[in-house]
């Protein structure tokens, strides 16, 4: 801390806000050897919006396979990635390939990098008054390592993966299917790609941190952090002591495959549930690695537009640390038809209602915080308005999948494609777009259209709710996931959810439309464009903010506090 | 209370046969090496029914056909099983439509069939549901009631409160209250679904394989069935040898009919214990409210309750692979005497430890009036397991 802010007190004569007082790197160096925080995020913002579209394109093409029963296109798919057409075998695969590919890019290439990478790095070190990251040139790394797992991920799309071409076993790459059930280089490749992006996550984890327990500017106690850097820092929490495990496990799978081992073979001693504790010791957590730094955004913008500090601030930040631990020891919940023990099913049935209450809190505080508040609609405060909803409805079937003896007929169907959808589709990415319409202006220093934002939150709250909300009915008549193909009766909630999709597109189009407007015809930026209800350091500061900000630490007052 | 509901294999036999299969199936993958790997002979778990002749295939045939299939050669194995019709005096069950199956445009759980089911689809629709359903309706109309009381012209100066402790404890205790609510009636159910079969109950194994069930009867004579989906009309061949859905008069659903279903008798405890050959699988019929994982090298064991007399399907439930979308479960619960003439019409097949009499047609007739009385009411030694009577949470190991 002390040599950090020594070195900066070093710039102090550049008056900050000052564009041209900025001395820019050469293109090459700026984004390429990068070691701003703010170019590092925007540069986690521009990948995950591209891996984004991919993502979603993968799920255009299963929506549209979904439409009616039999198979349609993915042949034509698959003969796109080298398999023959002919075969039917390899069709089938591509239908797999297509899900486990989306399941990894949106978890590890667009979620994390635009929560944790992007808005992550851009704001944190803003919030909490600091120059940089603690270490920038790890930053740097962490964004690489990303980009570099996201290319082995697209690379095992193309090699052989059983019987076509890519990996087909799932996100969760459950052996003995990723073992000696997928012959070929793609389940490698796979593989690669999370230990890659793992290990970027754990540096930035480490980064982030600290950071935050280092680099707050003086006067600023952990108490009066901003809640998303509290959020923040939970979730580096969570990644720092998941992630290992995930990379342990994934280890596992490549000796077993490549090596002869048999940690999940039975034929050598081995145990393939064993994999699924591992995967889902760091899978449970990994859910709320996703949705934290969202309720950490959530609450800023609440209070933001409300006018009013957040509601009950200690329960907050405290309700998120919780969520955290508890979110350790509830994850055999995604096993209860492994065949565990009656008394491993009824604890963690237990344990995991248990992270109903801390959720709960975190609700009624956002309602609270606008409650005698003098609410204004900007666009982030609809899409936060739309999250609170959208999660409480992702929420509450949680508690219903909690129940070990109901998820005996709602496992592995469309019910938990609702679930998990509604708090991460319509929860976590609901969330990014409020974080980057309340912050787009102060990265790019241009405003975007208020009217298009608007739009674009209809359009896609409606086009989600009718992907989504019909899955719920398709899960509680027993459609499994996994499925390219159905049996007729689960036609009609196929089509709305696929007519669903078209509409959630065009919102997406909207979106970058708005952009678009944003950097050709949107007003310049004032440094604090939101108004009196904005109050975190980050709108102190000009927009875009100085190259290299805060080279005067500012002194956080006595009493101030969120 | 003890778990002793999973027993772990004793024999390494199946463990054998999984790493055999996925040892064939990798070196399968090697195109050169498709055609050396097709016809290795692989152990069958199941030995006694394996060689027999008679209405079932060879096992071991069949599996060497199905790595063949695994290997991507589809081969032409004359049909990897008979077909069900082709067995002496039994015909299999008309389904009713919408009976153990999905509705179109069904919106809820589907009928259920079983005392776990209609427990558990009590717990969803009269516990749970109003529940979350009153939970979202509270947010939203607060949201809604936030947004037209307290917004900018309604009420221009915001206040500055942001504490209320009493608020804050309330809201804390009370989801607490509520999911204690909840976890009673849930975990008494987890504890009835593991109350373990009578001793004296009837034995299904069931192995999930690349992609179809095998059905197993070590209580009738070591016999097996296998079942595989009906090839769907106008699509490309899924399973080679077996017939399209449909032209038969008893089919069920296409994509959920399968050539051989899972005979059992009706209103009387099963002892299923599911395993698997090659990757996870997962045995589920949302009517009888039942899913539990087949896991090579595991044996998972669970209670399967079928009240009444009818067709009841259900799908793979988890990711094993291909075709994980084209290996259904068919479950025929039969009346007690139609069962029996069910098991002797296979090769091998037998009841209650007799050997099989010469002609099953006529034996079909005789074990009838007995049988009868148990179809409504479960038999003696079933009573005990029923677990709508019992109303402790404190399941027997």
């Amino acid at each position: 801390m002390a040599t950090t802010a020594d070195h900066f007190q070093g710039h102090v004569d550049d008056h900050h806000g000052h564009a041209d007082h900025d001395h820019k790197p050469s293109f090459f160096a700026r984004w390429f050897m990068s070691t701003n925080h703010k170019d590092i995020g925007t540069m986690y913002l521009v990948f995950a919006i591209f891996a984004g579209v991919i993502g979603g394109a993968v799920s255009g093409i299963m929506r549209a396979e979904l439409m009616h029963p039999g198979i349609q296109y993915l042949g034509m798919v698959a003969s796109f990635f080298g398999d023959d057409a002919s075969d039917f075998n390899a069709t089938l695969h591509m239908w797999n390939v297509l899900i486990t590919a989306h399941g990894l890019i949106m978890v590890f290439f667009v979620v994390m990098p635009a929560t944790i990478g992007g808005f992550g790095n851009w704001f944190v070190p803003l919030m909490i008054g600091a120059p940089d990251m603690a270490f920038p040139r790890m930053n740097n790394i962490s964004f690489w390592l990303t980009f570099a797992g996201f290319c082995s991920l697209m690379m095992s799309a193309f090699v052989p993966g059983g019987l076509g071409n890519g990996a087909g076993t799932g996100w969760t790459v459950y052996a003995p299917l990723s073992t000696y059930g997928s012959t070929g280089p793609a389940v490698d490749f796979g593989i690669f790609a999370l230990h890659l992006a793992g290990a970027g996550s754990i540096m930035g984890a480490i980064n982030l941190i600290t950071t935050i327990f280092n680099m707050r500017a003086p006067g600023m106690t952990m108490h009066k952090m901003p809640l998303f850097a509290w959020s923040v820092l939970v979730t580096a929490f969570l990644l720092l002591l998941s992630l290992p495990v995930l990379a342990a496990a994934i280890t596992m799978l490549l000796t077993d495959r490549n090596f002869g081992t048999t940690f999940f073979d039975p034929a050598g001693g081995g145990d393939p549930v064993l994999y699924q504790h591992l995967f889902w010791f760091f899978g449970h957590p990994e859910v709320y690695i996703m949705i934290l730094p969202a309720f950490g955004m959530i609450s800023q913008i609440i209070s933001t537009f409300s006018k009013k500090p957040v509601f009950g601030y200690l329960g907050m930040a405290y309700a998120m640390v919780a969520i955290g631990v508890v979110g350790f020891i509830v994850w055999a919940h995604h096993m209860y038809t492994t065949g565990l023990s009656v008394n491993t099913k009824m604890y963690f049935t237990a344990a995991t209602m248990v992270i109903a209450v801390p959720t709960g809190i975190k609700i009624f505080s956002w309602i609270a915080t606008m409650w005698g508040g003098s609410l204004e609609f900007k666009s982030p405060m609809v899409w936060a308005l739309g999250f609170i909803f959208l999660f409480t409805v992702g929420g509450v079937t949680g508690v219903v999948l909690a129940n070990g003896g109901v998820d005996d007929v709602l496992h592995d169907t469309y019910y938990v494609v609702a679930h998990f959808h509604y708090v991460l589709s319509l929860g976590a990415v609901t969330a990014l777009f409020a974080g980057f319409y309340y912050w787009f202006p102060k990265m790019s220093g241009r405003m975007h259209s208020e009217f298009l934002a608007h739009v674009h939150f209809w359009i896609f709250f409606i086009g989600v709710n009718l992907i989504f909300f019909p899955m719920h009915f398709l899960g509680l008549q027993g459609m499994p996931r996994r499925y390219p193909d159905y049996a007729e009766a689960y036609t009609h909630w196929n089509q709305v959810a696929t007519i669903g999709y078209m509409i959630m597109a065009v919102s997406i189009v909207v979106w970058f439309l708005n952009i678009v407007y944003a950097f050709t015809a949107g007003k310049r930026a004032e440094g604090n464009y939101w108004g009196e209800g904005a109050t975190t350091l980050e709108w102190t500061l000009s927009s875009p903010p100085p190259f290299h900000q805060f080279e005067t630490l500012p002194v956080i007052e006595d009493g101030a506090h969120h | 209370m003890k778990s002793g509901h999973q027993v772990r294999p004793t024999s390494l036999k199946i463990s054998h046969l999984g790493k055999a299969l996925g040892l064939s199936l990798a070196l399968a993958m090697l195109p050169s090496a498709a055609l050396a790997a097709a016809p290795t002979p692989l152990p069958a778990y199941s030995t006694p029914a394996a060689g027999a002749p008679g209405a079932q295939a060879p096992v071991a045939a069949d599996k060497g056909a199905a790595s063949a299939e695994v290997a991507g050669n589809p081969v032409n194995n004359e049909g990897p099983t008979k077909d069900a019709a082709a067995l002496p005096g039994y015909t299999p069950m008309k389904p009713t439509p919408g009976i153990g199956m999905p509705v179109d445009g069904g919106i809820g759980l589907q009928k259920q069939f079983s005392p776990f089911g209609e427990y558990g689809h009590w717990i969803h629709d009269v516990v749970l549901m109003p529940l979350v359903a009153a939970m979202t309706i509270l947010v939203l109309v607060l949201l809604v009631w936030v947004a037209i009381r307290f917004n900018r012209r309604a009420n221009p100066i915001a206040s500055r409160t942001s504490h209320n402790t009493l608020l804050e404890v309330a809201w804390t205790l009370i989801p607490v209250l509520i999911l204690v609510c909840i976890a009673v009636p849930s975990i008494d159910l987890i504890a009835k679904q593991y109350k373990p079969a009578p001793k004296t109950a009837l034995t299904v194994k069931i192995t999930g394989n690349q992609w179809f069930w095998t059905y197993s009867y070590p209580d009738n004579g070591e016999f097996e069935v296998n079942s595989y989906m009906l090839n769907l009309p106008g699509q490309p061949i899924i399973n080679a040898g077996i017939r399209e859905v449909g032209s038969k008069p008893w089919d069920g659903p296409s994509h959920m009919e399968v050539d051989n279903r899972m005979v059992v008798p009706a209103g009387e405890p099963i002892r299923l214990q599911i395993t698997a050959a090659d990757v996870i699988h997962s045995f589920a019929v949302p009517s009888l409210w039942f899913k539990l994982d087949a896991v090579p090298g595991r044996i998972n064991e669970k209670v399967l309750f079928v009240e009444k007399p009818g067709v009841y399907y259900g799908q793979c439930s988890e990711l094993c692979g291909v075709k994980h979308g084209y290996m259904p479960i068919a479950i025929e619960a039969l009346p007690r005497a139609q069962y029996n003439a069910w098991v002797l019409a296979h090769a091998g097949g037998v009841i209650d430890g007799q050997k099989k009499l010469a002609d099953t047609t006529t034996q079909a007739p005789a074990a009838a009036p007995a049988a009868d009385a148990s179809e409504a009411v479960p038999a003696d030694n079933a009573s005990e397991a029923v677990p709508s009577v019992e109303t402790t949470a404190s399941p027997a190991a």
